[in-house]
């Protein structure tokens, strides 16, 4: 037994240590979240926020096409709210019976418009740096959140012998402190209205918490399957045991 | 599976069917009374619960199959779909996801057990390597569901793996544009991996069929490695043993939902959600976890192995075939009386060993300097007389390969009369020893292939190997035989006494002080 | 299956906890299946497109155009004065599947209808005007030759049910939203 604990003991230990093998650039500080924890939930004010910083900051160059508008209800919007913010999008449909394409406002059954037609005009748009889209941006980082955080905050004056070319910004938290996006964000740029304080930190916050969202909208109905399945198996296995043990006392 | 010999059922139903077609007398004989031995401990519990994560993945991968498509151009957004719109498609693709690794956690516990209790042993070799058989295969189809969900990990693993076998001399180039169906892992790929990733699992359960039954030919081992002679060595295996795997099978899964529902994302790599791009390659490329030992091998051989490396390496397998691979040492050299080279015939071996030595120390020295440091100056005036027969690159393909070979063909090297590490001191530590290689090779895997990585994974690929083929022969001959116990009954009376012994000893050592 | 060690109330205590263990089992199972039965239901981006709105203010009447709606067409026809009066001066009692023209219209002008067939699921001709439209001026399908009337009705042939009129809502005097 003793060998068996220590074995699985050193099992456990290595898993989490090998996976987190790549990465250089400064740890982003860990921050504490409205979804952190087993039983974490996200804070339908700080989402629609945060998805009020995305609207009027961010998807002027970043898209999210794997959002729908009608996925804003999760936000805590009514249905007639989601339908009106999706209507001040145009798409265009088509053929129609002419054969020709035609602009609409945007359904609630739409993808999130992007800012640019394709990825070439995106990049011709930014000087050749292609604006990631935003749908997974909190799960294709590490410790997301926390970075994408770090990174709106995290903008300084150049430091040592980093050299900027034109168009390029130092930032503490990118690898090669290197960053092509200039800071999006400052004091006042957004107008909330619940009184929540208008200043970089709060919108970096905000939109940090809309992103963690957007990229794994399904995490609370997930944590709460967790701890129900978790229950539920320590029971059965508190049972299965008792089982087990009454039947092997039997046994010399 | 005859049913000469049936025994009638109570329930007319049952036995309906059981006399036209005996199942239930099989599943009763094979999983009911089935002898099993008394003395398992918890190891025993990862074949059970392999099974069960094999049929989890069979099972969350056919429901996966429904919603994804395999085309460059949609399965991103298709695996998407699944987390964000198809009902529990989130819980279905993590469980899968996670699945995978859990699955391969069992796995390799299951394969410790082995090794250390010696079940790969006479009679059940035949066992042993239909479970390495399984292994490869669930490598092979690990490494194509990888690439399914076609992010930037996806991709890149696809291509680096592929190319490996771009190693290979002539044909090379040429199996790896038949595996891409194309000049680079593209469309026509995705799709025949996704065709092969749903084949594969099914592959796998046949296999697991024919490693379950020679099981129930040879019946189990056990932690002793002693074989039951009798009644008393013995339990059926209902329901003894299948509560105990139930037990075992829910904190197991309890782990593996803890992982699933609370940290889904923690064994996996954050690259995959950003979508598969052609023209651009990650920082690092690592594999999934389970990879990373074989991956760690891969990388450690940074060297092209020259004539005289291998001359050298020859004279020192020479030796150690002499002294440790032979039980009996040969009167003169094996190969020429095999051959019956006349000349060399006569030589005895003993007359060989100095030269061989010296060989070996010279030509590995000097061949050793070359591959490692080409840029002093001995090493480079050396440099044309030892032309580089086997490159890093297919050098570091061979030892992958060769690390799973080692596997295949343990229970031949292996000529030990006992079978458990319980009974035999030295390979305790040599295999616990390996344990923790496999570790090392794992942690290093996952860094980059650089400064001391290097080296430590090179230490850890030359204790892998060496494990096999010298440590191995060496117990064979050496090993000192301790006096076994006459049977699986006495074994498990002697240790429950030693433990009584070790207990009233600790309460008689308190006793003063609790008079105090 | 044999348990011999058997004491007096440990008995009782032992079928107690196998059986709470197999009930736990069953549990388990049932809620494990759940999620893969459901993730056949439609999902939610399907979900999303089960309603549609349809502009009425182009179609003359007389005409009639097919929109899609869940992956089935969906028959609007602006009837004339003549289909509405052939449509309400049945007797509704000598029908296969007695509805009254009220029944399934909003406005009268406009009928709205699933176009599939309730026999076998071909879709009926009668929506162009070159159409072949059965012996009671509605829709006829060439499958197995099922008459429909100018309500969407079945009259004649093998079908067993009206044509269905989906939900809808007019949600101006020339909008309607299906579904």
């Amino acid at each position: 037994m003793k060998l068996f604990s220590a074995f699985c003991l050193g099992l456990a230990l290595m898993v989490p240590v090998s996976a987190m093998a790549a990465g250089d650039a400064e740890t982003p500080p860990k921050q504490q979240w409205h979804f952190s924890g087993p039983l974490g939930t996200y804070d339908r004010a700080a989402l629609q926020r945060g998805f009020q910083v995305y609207r009027q900051v961010c998807s002027a160059c970043h898209s999210m096409k794997l959002l729908s508008y009608r996925n804003l209800e999760d936000l805590g919007y009514s249905e007639a709210q989601v339908k009106a913010i999706a209507g001040e999008y145009t798409v265009t449909d088509g053929p129609n019976d002419e054969g020709e394409m035609f602009d609409r406002p945007a359904l609630p059954s739409d993808r999130f418009v992007s800012p640019y037609p394709n990825d070439a005009a995106a990049k011709y748009a930014n000087n050749g740096a292609l604006p990631p889209d935003m749908s997974l941006l909190a799960k294709a980082r590490k410790n997301g959140p926390d970075y994408i955080y770090a990174v709106l905050t995290g903008y300084e004056e150049p430091h040592g012998d980093t050299h900027l070319l034109p168009g390029q910004h130092y930032n503490k938290y990118m690898a090669g402190h290197v960053i092509a996006m200039a800071p999006p964000l400052s004091d006042g740029l957004v107008a909330y209205e619940d009184g929540s304080s208008t200043t970089v930190d709060q919108y970096s916050r905000d939109v940090s918490e809309f992103l963690m969202w957007a990229a794994e909208p399904k995490m609370e109905a997930r944590k709460q399957t967790g701890v129900k399945a978790i229950l539920f198996l320590l029971a059965f296995f508190g049972i299965m045991y008792a089982v087990k043990k009454k039947l092997w006392a039997g046994l010399h | 599976m005859g049913s000469g010999n049936r025994q009638p059922f109570d329930n007319p139903v049952i036995e309906w069917v059981d006399s036209r077609l005996p199942v239930f007398t099989l599943m009763n004989k094979e999983y009911g009374v089935f002898p099993t031995p008394k003395n398992f401990n918890y190891f025993w519990n990862f074949g059970a619960i392999a099974m069960v994560m094999l049929i989890l993945m069979l099972v969350t991968g056919i429901t996966l199959a429904m919603h994804y498509a395999a085309h460059t151009d949609v399965a991103f957004s298709s695996v998407e779909r699944i987390m964000r719109d198809v009902n529990f498609g989130w819980l279905i693709r993590y469980m899968h996801m996670n699945g995978a690794s859990f699955f391969f956690i069992a796995v390799y516990i299951h394969i410790f057990r082995g090794l250390y209790y010696g079940s790969y042993k006479q009679p059940r070799e035949l066992l042993w390597m239909l479970g390495v058989l399984i292994l490869l295969l669930m490598m092979a189809t690990a490494f194509m569901g990888y690439v399914l969900p076609w992010g930037q990990m996806s991709f890149w693993g696809a291509t680096v793996i592929t190319n490996l076998f771009s190693a290979l001399p002539v044909v090379g180039p040429g199996i790896v544009e038949w595996l891409w169906g194309g000049f680079a892992v593209d469309n026509p790929t995705l799709n025949r991996f996704f065709s092969l990733h749903y084949l594969l699992p099914f592959v796998i359960f046949a296999v697991v069929f024919l490693h379950v039954w020679a099981l129930h030919v040879t019946g189990s081992n056990n932690p002793s490695g002693i074989e039951p002679n009798g009644p008393q060595d013995t339990i059926p295996f209902h329901p003894y043993y299948t509560m105990k795997d139930t037990a075992g099978l829910l904190l197991f899964l309890l782990i593996y939902c803890i992982f699933t529902f609370f940290m889904p994302n923690a064994l996996g790599h954050p690259d995959n959600y950003i979508e598969a791009n052609p023209l651009v390659t990650p920082a690092h490329i690592v594999p999934e976890w389970y990879f990373l030992p074989y991956y760690a091998i891969l990388r450690a051989v940074t060297f092209d192995t020259n004539l005289f490396l291998l001359i050298g390496l020859v004279c020192a397998a020479y030796l150690v075939a002499v002294n440790l691979w032979f039980t009996k040492k040969p009167e003169n050299c094996p190969v020429a009386t095999t051959f019956k080279i006349p000349v060399l015939q006569d030589i005895p071996m003993k007359a060989l060993e100095p030269l061989m030595a010296a060989g070996a120390v010279l030509f590995l020295g000097i061949g050793g300097m070359i591959a490692f440091m080409p840029d002093m100056g001995m090493a480079k005036m050396m440099d044309a007389a030892a032309p580089v027969l086997v490159e890093a690159k297919l050098g570091g393909v061979l030892a992958m390969f060769g690390s799973i070979a080692m596997l295949f063909v343990l229970p031949f090297i292996d000529r030990h009369p006992y079978r458990s590490a319980v009974f035999r001191p030295w390979f305790k530590v040599a295999v616990l020893l390996l344990t923790i290689d496999f570790f090392v090779l794992t942690y290093v895997g996952g860094k980059p292939a650089e400064g001391l990585y290097v080296l430590v994974a090179q230490a850890a690929t030359a204790y892998y190997f060496a494990f096999f083929l010298v440590i191995i022969p060496f117990l064979n001959k050496f090993e000192p035989r301790v006096p076994l116990p006459p049977s699986i009954h006495q074994y498990v009376l002697d240790k429950k006494a030693k433990k009584k012994q070790k207990s009233d000893d600790y309460m008689n050592a308190l006793k003063p002080e609790a008079a105090e | 299956m044999s348990m011999d060690e058997d004491t007096k109330d440990g008995g009782s205590r032992r079928d107690f906890l196998y059986l709470t263990a197999a009930a736990f089992g069953a549990v388990g199972t049932g809620s494990v299946a759940w999620p893969f039965i459901h993730q056949m239901n439609p999902a939610a981006d399907t979900k999303a497109l089960s309603t549609i709105e349809v502009d009425l203010a182009p179609i003359e009447q007389g005409q009639a155009i097919t929109v899609m709606w869940q992956g089935k067409p969906v028959f609007i026809r602006h009837r004339t004065a003549k289909e509405i009066e052939e449509a309400r001066t049945v007797d509704v009692s000598s029908l296969r599947d007695s509805q009254t023209d009220e029944e399934r219209v909003e406005k009268p002008e406009w009928l709205i209808m699933v176009g599939v067939c309730t026999h076998l699921g071909c879709i009926p001709l009668g929506q162009k005007t070159g159409d072949v439209k059965g012996d009671y001026d509605g829709w006829f399908c060439p499958c197995h030759g099922s008459h429909y009337d100018s309500s969407g009705r079945i009259r004649k042939g093998p079908a067993p049910k009206n044509l269905p009129v989906p939900p809808y809502a007019f949600v101006s005097d020339t909008k309607i939203k299906i579904g």
